[in-house]
């Protein structure tokens, strides 16, 4: 599971789209390892929020994914690469409220439409490229350096 | 010294190091060092479960003795509610308090009116709140403890009220000091608990005051002496006793009986430490906003199922909710008069005095590029070691073990697993040793030294 870089700590997860039993997991081990090692409060929260959408996306609309989470003393990096469907509509995906969730997943309490954005709401750099029959790719960084905050 | 005050210490003449209870502690804070149990203060929440757990009964748990009584020239005891339900269905209240009387405390006094008065105050904090959702109760001292320790992000959310045993004691000894000329130190004021964690919110509160309580006695040690007090009191009107008991302050005894009493929509709630934390997880990855209030507690059905109760759990949670189902039926308002308690809100005499501040854990390191080396240092031991979570290097699971390692609290070599591995390493050393024939006259008996510490290791 590890991969190590130069000055960084990497970890790779996985993530199978819905196996909702499990929904959720990687989010928190993501959040234990920042407490660990100190990351601020703030960042703490906003990264658990940012990673837990991204994983609740995967576990909805994709097949697989792999969430690699690299942190080094500048930032935190989630990367997201999945394998489904893709998004037809990365505008529309960003728009607060527009989703294409089930009705059975929005029993669940999930497809208000508020994932990616609420991704971007939280992280302070954010990327997102898909390809429609293939899969997405996010990029969600987080500044450690105090100074370089958004 | 700790700068934390735990309710539970070990006794380690009892202590087999039998690992139940390192096994058992939700926030890892027990490791096994030279055979005994020792607690990792910052990491303790003085949760209880150890001492439910161990077989030889070596965990201890602190309460006050009978005799601290003698300090104080008026003394008042004022039990949880939980004690009500540890008594048959004809046992209400009313006697309960009188048997207590006999036993040597100069008043006692029902805590079920002033749980009322925080119940309706607690409906006001939640009407005026405009913050981030859920709020949590503090009724529990464990859940708060909780929540400093492993979820310090959530430290607003909780209610920042006194909890009903702490404002009666305060009002007791201003009441009492003035009506029998004493002061306030000369009334002591006793809670009856019914779990040990109860004992270090008054030694030691989560909002860094002073408790207004001067002990805590457990339930169980007053059981016995209170039943045959109780015994003779004879029988008294069961209807005209009901009258006056407050229903909010009865739902304080169980979980779920404060969001049930106040009629709460959007509540819930949750007892044991396994689903807390859970709740808890989803909580702080922002689900659960749509809820209110979060009643937790963590002893399994509330209160009546704390440590120091002697009724089966599932028993006096029943009698609890046949009591507050009897007093909805028979329509009994023996509850505070909520203008009066929006009153005293409005004058802040609910509100705790200090602030509930995080005791997060500390990160692997001060400076943060070292922190993120130490991190990848901990997975790749991690990744060395077996994974069985087997405990005999004395750390509850391989993880904590790795963790410990980095920290400088253990030894790569205290895995049993890297031992063959030491081993390994020694005969080597001593046979280039036998190879360098310069040395070979001498080493002969040092030979022998290694292979009887190789044995000692085993």
């Amino acid at each position: 599971m590890t991969m190590s870089s130069e000055d960084g700590f990497s970890q790779k997860f996985e993530i199978t789209g819905r196996d909702f039993s499990n929904a959720g997991r990687i989010s928190t081990s993501i959040k234990e390892i920042l407490k660990e090692i100190g990351i601020d409060r703030s960042i703490v929260i906003r990264a658990s929020i940012a990673s837990y959408e991204a994983e609740m996306n995967v576990v909805m609309y994709a097949d697989r994914a792999v969430l690699t989470l690299n942190i080094t003393p500048e930032k935190l990096h989630l990367k997201l690469d999945d394998e489904g469907s893709g998004i037809e509509n990365v505008e529309m995906a960003m728009q607060e409220g527009f989703s294409t969730a089930t009705d059975e997943m929005r029993e669940m309490g999930f497809g208000a439409g508020m994932g990616l954005p609420n991704i971007k709401k939280n992280a302070d750099k954010f990327k997102i490229s898909s390809i429609p029959g293939k899969g997405t790719s996010l990029d969600i960084i987080f500044c450690l350096n105090k100074t370089e905050k958004k | 010294m700790s700068q934390y005050f735990h309710s539970i210490r070990i006794d380690k003449e009892k202590c087999d190091g039998r690992m139940k209870c390192m096994r058992v502690c939700p926030t890892q804070a027990i490791r096994i060092r030279d055979g005994k149990a020792m607690i990792i203060d910052e990491k303790c929440i003085d949760c209880g479960e150890c001492i439910t757990v161990c077989p030889h009964d070596a965990i201890i748990p602190l309460t006050d003795p009978f005799g601290e009584l003698s300090k104080f020239r008026h003394t008042v005891a004022m039990p949880s509610p939980a004690l009500y339900a540890q008594f048959g269905r004809e046992i209400l209240p009313e006697k309960i308090l009188s048997g207590i009387k006999k036993l040597g405390f100069d008043d006692a006094f029902d805590l079920a009116l002033t749980c009322g008065e925080v119940s309706f105050a607690i409906q006001e904090y939640l009407r005026g709140y405009k913050g981030p959702k859920p709020l949590i109760s503090i009724a529990c001292p464990t859940v708060v403890r909780l929540i400093q320790v492993k979820y310090p992000e959530l430290i607003d959310q909780l209610i920042p009220l006194e909890p009903p045993r702490e404002l009666a004691a305060r009002e007791i000894k201003r009441k009492k000091s003035k009506e029998l000329k004493l002061k306030e130190k000369e009334i002591g004021t006793f809670y009856l608990t019914p779990c040990p964690v109860k004992m270090i919110s008054i030694k030691q509160p989560a909002e860094k005051g002073k408790s207004y309580l001067d002990g805590a006695i457990s339930i169980s040690d007053i059981y016995g002496p209170l039943l045959s007090a109780i015994e003779d009191t004879g029988k008294g009107s069961y209807r005209k006793e009901l009258e006056n008991i407050c229903i909010l302050g009865v739902g304080w005894a169980m979980d779920g009986g404060i969001c049930r009493t106040l009629r709460l929509k959007n509540s819930l709630a949750v007892s044991g430490l396994a689903d807390i934390l859970k709740v808890f997880d989803d909580i702080e990855r922002g689900n659960l906003r749509n809820i209110d209030f979060i009643e937790a507690y963590s002893c399994q059905q509330g209160c009546v199922g704390g440590s120091l109760t002697v009724e089966n759990v599932y028993i006096s949670y029943n009698k609890i909710l046949k009591l507050i189902e009897t007093l909805e039926y028979e329509q009994i308002k023996a509850c505070p008069d909520i203008r009066e308690v929006r009153k005293l809100y409005g004058q802040k005499y609910f509100f705790i005095r200090g602030k509930f501040e995080p005791r997060p854990l500390i990160p692997l390191d001060k400076d943060l590029a070292k922190a993120i080396k130490k991190r990848k240092e901990k997975e790749e031991i991690y990744e060395s070691l077996p994974k069985i979570d087997c405990g005999a290097c004395g750390a509850p699971e391989c993880i904590t073990f790795a963790e410990d390692v980095v920290r400088g609290d253990a030894e790569l070599t205290d895995c049993i697993f890297n031992l063959p591995q030491k081993f390994k390493e020694l005969s080597k050393e001593f046979s280039d040793l036998l190879d360098e024939p310069a040395l070979l006259s001498q080493t002969k008996s040092g030979a022998k030294k290694i292979s009887k510490k190789g044995k000692a290791i085993k």
